[in-house]
């Protein structure tokens, strides 16, 4: 318990500046809504938003992002996520609160520097590829650019450089119809690419792919990524995909951001019976890591190490064959504690033992 | 709980109130019917009493005439200009100087422009199209009506564009600004689409003289609604994620439009031009008897002067035309709609554009021969057939062995039920009227609709044009209902054989393409003239919709509920009564709706064969170029259409919304 305290002050401590911070946004449909939120404050319950005949698409959400992390927000549909994302982005205008690029309130700044924020800071990447049918690839890819207006030979030269990033080379000359959906996937992320962006919105964008291919476009965004350290905002409904991708997850139900944490510190401790409901799936062994199974050493022969942030799936086949604990060792080799052959059986099993760790 | 409780005990009690309420309605216009002697001002609206709203009309209109002829003469001047050059480039040859110094470019060749319809054709849609397209072109021209349908095509092709400029800006307008919709454009869409083509003629006359100047302005207004109305429908349908995409790329409000939404809405966009274009058409034969000359001209001289053999062979040139036109436009946006698809990219112009680069070196080359050989200038007399005589002699030979069967039919016809109808309709009180389809408003829409349907009525008796409105009534009424007899039952019989549905699809596209002049002739030419001709024509006229969308009806019913209904052990037939037919109703009533505004359109027209109804007013007025006449009774035509669509629509909407 100590433990999960010490990390979140860890978080807070993380030295990344914040990219990206969302304070207390509201969206409200309604008459007269703006005016509502304003005279409660910024404070109002469900049953108040229903007594006054509003719809609350997104509630009180309060986050903030770092620069270089994979933020996802997960939520079922109708849980507000899309509507979240396109108030970040200014595409909605929220009802109430305040959206801080680099500390700067989004929402006061004027049409031409948002226009020109979109068009050299941000990209967004969309659930049914939003392409062209009238332009090809290449000139699909250029076309941000070309509303820059850059002349031809420059923004086509970097075209052809974001689709050789992407692995589309060949298919310069195609149009959207004539590829698959992973293809003009492909063509709708190296788009937003091409302009360089700094923070990167992806609105579900594997949810309208087969599974097989989800998990190649999965993989490809993390080749991207290790190359570009872009701030992403990906938007996603399939937990699954959160927890191989995420930094961070924050869960969304009915327009509310009801946890946010790392997939390990969702797994471990669920806010919510909602999110427990979540993460009950989910391959625990892939997710948690060594020191949150360890417990203080009690002087017992040491099997081995491992470091804190080790998966236990990365060492579970070592340490049940070694039959013996393994040290959990930080940076400068001291161990700080161990973790025992029985928890790792216990949590592979799926048993739930007072003691072992969390 | 007992809220459903109560509405379900109200919904019947509703429904009885409802029943009594028509019969007592009913039963006071009966008896305000059979008092007529006593209280005469309920059934004829009294003459003293009449609005001379065709006087304010004339006079204002005479007004704008005498003070804004430099506005009238000035535009006639600068649209003439691009059109005589479309004249004379298609038609006539290019006259330059007078007298002995004049120098003649000649117009483009016949050979020239069949091959160019050819290629484009090819172009659009592959060889059979081309050949489907220039061999329209080729029979225009070996039928010798080659003169004509160019002049038609030369209007047209200046119209269109005008037309499409301008329903794209209105379009774009009204989309931005939803209060333009709401207030401007969409009421005006609906009077523009309803008043008849005939009643654009007379202040296009007024203003613009008897000439193709003011052919092509009627023409470009009549033409004009469906681009605002597809651009509408266009930008509305963009999906909304293109819409964000262009807002994050950082679009400006003028690139959005312009390089994202436009473009991505282009497949609705083509459809509209289609419109536009088959509508152009149907305006520029009409708008003949304004100075717009060409095919619909010579059918016009043809059936003034009953020569069924010159009104059947231009009227067949017209449909040839109709047919290029429609092919090609429809392929064109079909190409649209299926997407781009990539080409090699090669850097010269002609092998980027070969069909184009080859056509124009076709009617250039041509063209040129022309100077020099005279076959290629004008198509020679030798090889051109004529089919006068043989229509004539087929007509004659009808006549002559079928007269008696034919006129037995037509008195029949006119005795056992037109005229009947039509004297319950002539004897049927204004005031009645006016309140029956007032009570039919309230209760499908409430009290303001009830008002517009009762001012709409009313507007045509204080005019003193009831007995002529009841007239249009009863025949537009009769025909639609006859098309509908006709209609329903082949769509539902398209909609259960996918053979039949392959049968009647052409030939329902060919009906719909065909401009209306064309249904009058081969029925005057049997039935000579009278109201049984304009009824026929108009069933032929109006048959299409009733067909199309109770096929269309049925067979967009989910094949779920049907495999529901098949599983719950359905016979075929309780499925199509129980299951399929309920379901499709909504769709079949906007049918007989169409089928009704159609019939109407047409019955309008059809007062060149000698109706005594609303379309016979525009008729005269027209001849004697008074326009407030001509405008009212246009008005009072418009506003049968606009109660009949409402009360439909309204109706229509009920029984979709109790569907869900």
């Amino acid at each position: 318990m100590t433990d999960t305290i010490e990390r979140a002050a860890k978080a807070g401590n993380d030295a990344r500046p914040i990219k990206l911070a969302c304070r207390n946004v509201w969206k409200l449909f309604g008459a007269d809504a703006a005016n509502f939120i304003r005279r409660r404050d910024g404070k109002a319950s469900l049953a108040d938003i229903a007594a006054a005949g509003l719809v609350g698409a997104v509630r009180a959400v309060d986050l903030e992002i770092r620069q270089g992390e994979i933020f996802i927000i997960m939520g079922l549909s109708g849980s507000g996520k899309s509507t979240l994302v396109r108030c970040m982005s200014r595409l909605i205008e929220p009802t109430h609160g305040k959206v801080e690029f680099e500390g700067k309130d989004l929402l006061k700044i004027s049409d031409a520097a948002l226009i020109e924020l979109r068009r050299h800071r941000m990209g967004m990447v969309f659930q049914n590829f939003a392409l062209l049918p009238h332009l090809n690839v290449l000139e699909n890819i250029a076309f941000p650019l070309g509303i820059q207006g850059q002349d031809r030979p420059t923004r086509e030269k970097r075209a052809r450089e974001v689709i050789e990033l992407v692995g589309l080379r060949g298919r310069e000359h195609f149009y959207p119809r004539e590829l698959s959906g992973g293809q003009q996937q492909r063509v709708g992320i190296a788009r937003s690419l091409a302009t360089k962006p700094e923070i990167w919105f992806l609105d579900e964008p594997f949810s309208a792919l087969d599974p097989l291919i989800r998990r190649e476009m999965q993989d490809e965004l993390m080749r991207l990524q290790t190359m570009l350290h872009k701030t992403i905002v990906f938007i996603t409904h399939d937990f699954d995909e959160a927890i191989r991708l995420a930094d961070r997850i924050a869960i969304m139900k009915d327009g509310e951001v009801i946890q946010i944490g790392t997939p390990e510190e969702l797994v471990v401790n669920p806010a919510t019976d909602y999110v427990a409901e979540f993460t009950r799936d989910v391959d625990r062994a892939k997710v948690i890591s060594a020191k949150s199974l360890m417990r203080a050493c009690d002087g017992a022969e040491h099997g081995g190490t491992v470091a804190p942030d080790a998966k236990i799936a990365s060492f579970s086949a070592d340490i049940v064959s070694a039959g013996k604990p393994f040290a959990v060792v930080n940076g400068t080799g001291k161990p700080i504690g161990e973790v025992t052959p029985q928890a790792v059986i216990d949590l592979l099993a799926g048993i739930e033992r007072p003691g072992a760790g969390a | 709980m007992t809220v459903t409780a109560s509405a379900s005990a109200a919904r019947p009690r509703q429904g009885q109130t409802w029943l009594v309420i028509w019969a007592c309605a009913l039963a006071a216009v009966l008896v305000v019917f059979l008092l007529q002697e006593s209280l005469p001002w309920t059934v004829n609206y009294p003459a003293n009493a009449v609005i001379p709203v065709a006087d304010w009309v004339s006079a204002l209109m005479n007004w704008v005439k005498s003070n804004f002829s430099w506005l009238t003469r000035s535009l006639t001047a600068v649209l003439g200009v691009p059109l005589d050059f479309a004249l004379n480039l298609l038609a006539k040859n290019f006259k330059i100087g007078h007298g002995a110094d004049m120098i003649v470019l000649p117009r483009l060749s016949w050979v020239g422009v069949c091959a160019a319809a050819y290629l484009a054709g090819r172009a659009a849609g592959g060889w059979k199209l081309g050949a489907l397209v220039g061999g329209c072109f080729l029979y225009i021209a070996l039928f010798g009506q080659w003169t004509s349908a160019m002049l038609t095509l030369g209007l047209i092709s200046i119209a269109v564009p005008f037309c499409i400029v301008t329903g794209l800006f209105a379009g774009i307008w009204a989309w931005r600004k939803p209060w333009a919709e709401r207030l401007l454009i969409s009421p005006a869409l609906d009077l523009m689409q309803t008043i008849p083509t005939f009643a654009y003629l007379i202040p296009m006359l007024l203003l613009f003289g008897n000439s193709p100047v003011s052919a092509m302005i009627a023409t470009a207004i009549f033409a004009t609604p469906p681009m605002v109305r597809a651009t509408m429908l266009g930008l509305s349908r963009v999906p909304s994620e293109i819409d964000d995409f262009s807002e994050m790329a950082g679009c400006t409000a003028r690139q959005k439009l312009w390089r994202v939404l436009l473009p991505s809405a282009r497949p609705t966009l083509m459809v509209g031009v289609n419109q536009v274009i088959m509508l152009a058409l149907n305006m520029v034969i009409i708008a003949s008897m304004i100075g717009a000359g060409g095919l619909g001209y010579d059918v016009l001289l043809a059936l003034r002067a009953l020569k069924v053999g010159e009104a059947m062979e231009a009227g067949l040139a017209i449909v040839a035309l109709a047919i290029a036109l429609d092919r090609l436009s429809q392929a064109i946006a079909h190409n649209h709609a299926k997407g781009n698809v990539y080409q090699d990219v090669s850097p010269s112009f002609w092998r980027r554009y070969p069909n184009l680069t080859l056509a124009v070196a076709i009617l250039a080359v041509s063209t040129l021969f022309g100077l020099f050989v005279p076959a290629f200038a004008a198509v020679p007399k030798a090889i051109t057939f004529t089919t006068a005589p043989l229509w004539k002699a087929a007509v004659n030979w009808i006549t002559i062995n079928f007269f008696d069967t034919i006129e037995a039919f037509r008195v029949a016809l006119i005795l056992n039920v037109l005229n009947p109808v039509r004297a319950l309709c002539e004897g049927f009180p204004w005031l009645g009227a006016v309140c029956l389809l007032g009570l039919a408003g309230y209760q499908l829409g409430g009290l303001r609709f009830a008002a517009l349907v009762a001012a709409l009525t009313a507007f045509c008796a204080v005019t003193g044009l009831w007995e002529k409105t009841m007239a249009t009534v009863y025949l537009c009424g009769i025909s639609a209902f006859i098309a509908c007899l006709i209609g329903i039952p082949i769509g539902l019989m398209a909609s259960r054989s996918d053979r039949f549905e392959k049968i009647v699809t052409p030939v329902i596209d060919t009906l719909q393409v065909l401009p209306s002049f064309c249904f009058i002739i081969p029925v005057v030419m049997l039935f000579r003239v009278g109201d049984v001709t304009a009824m026929i024509a108009t069933v032929a006229f109006a048959v299409v919709p009733a067909i199309r969308y109770t096929n269309h009806g049925i067979r967009q019913v989910p094949p779920a509920l049907i495999e529901a209904a098949k599983v719950s052990g359905c016979t075929k037939r309780q499925t199509f009564f129980r299951v399929q037919l309920p379901l499709a109703l909504p769709e079949i009533m906007l049918g007989v709706n169409q089928t009704i505004l159609m019939a109407l359109a047409m019955i309008i027209i059809c007062a060149m064969v000698g109706t005594r109804d609303l379309g016979q007013e525009v008729f005269i007025a027209l001849s004697k170029a008074d326009s407030g006449r001509g405008i009212v009774a246009g008005l009072a035509i418009a506003f049968i259409g606009i109660v009949a669509d409402r009360l439909f629509n309204a109706w229509t909407a009920k029984a979709r919304a109790r569907l869900g």
